[in-house]
């Protein structure tokens, strides 16, 4: 039996849905950081999967190199996130969204 | 292949903009401790802006060259407008965190900078013909935002903003993403053109599996969108960030990166499924779908504007209010929606900017941000509280004001659709305008009626805040009375290329 792609989408969905389960039950800012990762990983292989064996005409490499941004930005993106945590911490000693509120109304 | 000359003068206002980006760079690190840094600072910034919206005037219009880099980005009129809009809010940014003691001297050249950058990232994602430009234009937004959210280093309320705000817009962008990675993998193309040609074919023949795959990829993708606009569900960050955010960056936030997202929806839908966005789309009734969330939008953000005691929540509360009165306008998607989308953004960004202007000064004077703070305001600083309400009745949408008829053109445009679930939505929305006027109404009635409290003196208006209310309260009143001019502009600039 080879690899086809379906058993990549099927990877990809199962990383999509724990990222989400993650997000929806982690209540740790830096948790819920880590499931947003699986999130765009998860979309990140569909791309590469679909570029590779999908449906694809003339613009069979532009999925890998969606993917290739889509690495970079995730970095980017994780780079400001922490940063922030961190500045969250060093004003509530703690990283726990349900106890940095005070915002509110 | 298109012409890479060609396409480099195509971007003529983001290589202008780029170029002021590295000068303001450079200046703010030459200045160091001098003390007219933050003033360089700003002019060079606000020469910068002047000369991307001078260049865009240089870009060869709809018709010409439409498209840049292949078909990356668009050059067509609606895109040109509405980078011409952000890169106007942007100034107004720059010029009110220059105004703002909430921006430590020593780190204006930061904000500024960040806010270069997020005004090209507004303008490229205004012009993303393509799913990666879109993508990277939208982050390009985004981390900026961020930043500028959490720039207030030590502050409780800035860093809880700032870690809500990235959470929520990450997991938001990462659903996005999977439903563009879908969306490619279903048509096999990027290009949003192409994406509507597949989709038109898809729907040609006999429902499948994957309509399905397409109603959830365009779900998926919608999240993106909604949270950019702050539209019902993905609101939640705004109020809390708006509230947490300096006060001249959500004066920014509340208009710029709004009218980028509203932009890029617009586009998203109207190219990829076509014009009007055509009843039932992969089994799913789409119009409807962006008809409710736009009701359920402004609902949701006039009711709990109601109670807010914090005037800069309830300015918040009413943006997620006014950009459900433009969702409806969007869930129409005929050429007069569209039209009356382009009239309402820059109607908004001058009231908009104005009562948060009107907030900042109140704040460098009392240090509050409360109703309470309010109070009395007629007798002790009677400028401040005049153009306050001028713009918050602009916002409401009462004749002669500004708003009145960006709120007519989008109603005019709901109508005329002429379906009877259109007429439920201007209905809704017209109720929502009078449930709005309780809240602006109530802030003007602390302003004039209430006696100010034991202590609370005169709010001495500094002479720029002063000329910036003037500034932006004109045009708010001009505007109500002869909009031919703009709505001449828009007229023009409104072809989009499919």
């Amino acid at each position: 039996m080879s690899i086809g792609l379906g058993h990549y989408l099927v990877v990809s969905g199962l990383l999509f849905s724990l990222g989400l389960y993650v997000l929806i039950t982690r209540k740790n800012a830096v948790a819920m950081l880590m499931g947003v990762e699986l999130v765009l990983n998860a979309a990140l292989l569909n791309m590469v999967a679909f570029s590779r064996l999908g449906r694809v005409g003339p613009d069979k490499l532009d999925g890998q190199v969606f993917a290739l941004f889509g690495i970079v930005l995730a970095a980017a993106e994780a780079v400001v996130a922490l940063a922030l945590v961190l500045q969250l911490y060093r004003a509530f000693r703690s990283v726990d969204t349900t106890e940095t509120t005070d915002l509110k109304g | 292949m298109t012409n890479m000359g060609a396409s480099l003068f195509a971007i003529l206002p983001e290589l202008v903009l780029t170029g002021a980006i590295l000068v303001v760079i450079l200046a703010d690190l030459l200045l160091k401790a001098r003390p007219g840094r933050p003033t360089a600072v700003a002019v060079l910034s606000c020469l910068g802006l002047v000369g991307s919206v001078a260049a865009i005037a240089a870009v060869p219009g709809p018709g010409a060259g439409t498209s840049a880099f292949g078909v990356m980005i668009a050059t067509d009129g609606f895109a040109l407008f509405f980078k011409g809009l952000v890169y106007f809010a942007a100034f107004f940014g720059v010029i009110l965190g220059l105004m703002s003691s909430e921006i430590r001297r020593e780190q204006y050249g930061e904000y500024a900078i960040l806010l270069l950058c997020l005004a090209m990232g507004m303008g490229l994602l205004a012009a993303a013909r393509n799913l990666l430009m879109l993508y990277l234009g939208l982050e390009m937004v985004s981390l900026p935002s961020y930043i500028l959210t959490g720039f207030r280093r030590g502050d409780r309320r800035s860093s809880e903003a700032a870690v809500k705000y990235v959470i929520i817009g990450a997991a938001s962008s990462g659903l996005m993403l999977y439903g563009f990675s879908l969306l490619y993998g279903l048509f096999g193309t990027l290009d949003l053109t192409r994406i509507g040609m597949g989709i038109t074919r898809l729907l040609a023949g006999p429902p499948t599996g994957e309509h399905l795959a397409l109603a959830v990829a365009t779900l998926l993708s919608l999240a993106g969108f909604a949270y950019k606009i702050a539209a019902v569900p993905f609101h939640m960050w705004c109020p809390d960030v708006y509230e947490g955010a300096p006060t001249p960056f959500t004066a920014f936030l509340s208009v710029g990166p709004k009218a980028a997202g509203m932009a890029a929806l617009l586009r998203f839908f109207l190219t990829a499924f076509g014009a009007p966005v055509a009843g039932a789309v992969g089994g799913f009734p789409w119009q409807v779908l962006l008809g409710i969330l736009a009701m359920v939008t402004m609902t949701v953000g006039n009711f709990a504007a109601l109670n807010q005691e914090n005037v800069k929540r309830m300015l918040a509360y009413s943006s997620i209010a006014h950009a459900g009165y433009m969702m409806m306008a969007v869930a129409v998607g005929s050429g007069d929606a569209v039209r009356s989308v382009m009239l309402y953004l820059p109607i908004y960004l001058l009231m908009n900017t104005g009562a948060f202007l009107a907030v900042m000064a109140v704040r460098e004077r009392t240090g509050s941000e409360l109703l309470t703070a309010y109070r009395g305001l007629g007798s002790r600083s009677p400028y401040l509280a005049i153009t306050l309400t001028v713009f918050l009745f602009s916002l409401t949408g009462i004749p002669p004001f500004a708003g009145f008829i960006g709120k007519f053109y989008l109603f005019a445009a709901v109508l005329k659709a002429g379906s009877p679930f259109f007429n439920v939505v201007a209905v809704v929305g017209v109720l929502n305008s009078v449930i709005a006027l309780y809240y602006y109404a109530r802030l003007v009635r602390t302003a004039f009626f209430e006696k100010a409290g034991e202590g609370e003196g005169a709010v001495a208006l500094t002479e720029p805040s002063r000329v910036m209310l003037t500034v932006l309260a004109v045009p708010t009143l001009i505007l109500g009375i002869y909009w031919g001019p703009l709505a001449s502009l828009i007229e023009r600039s409104a072809g989009m290329m499919r």
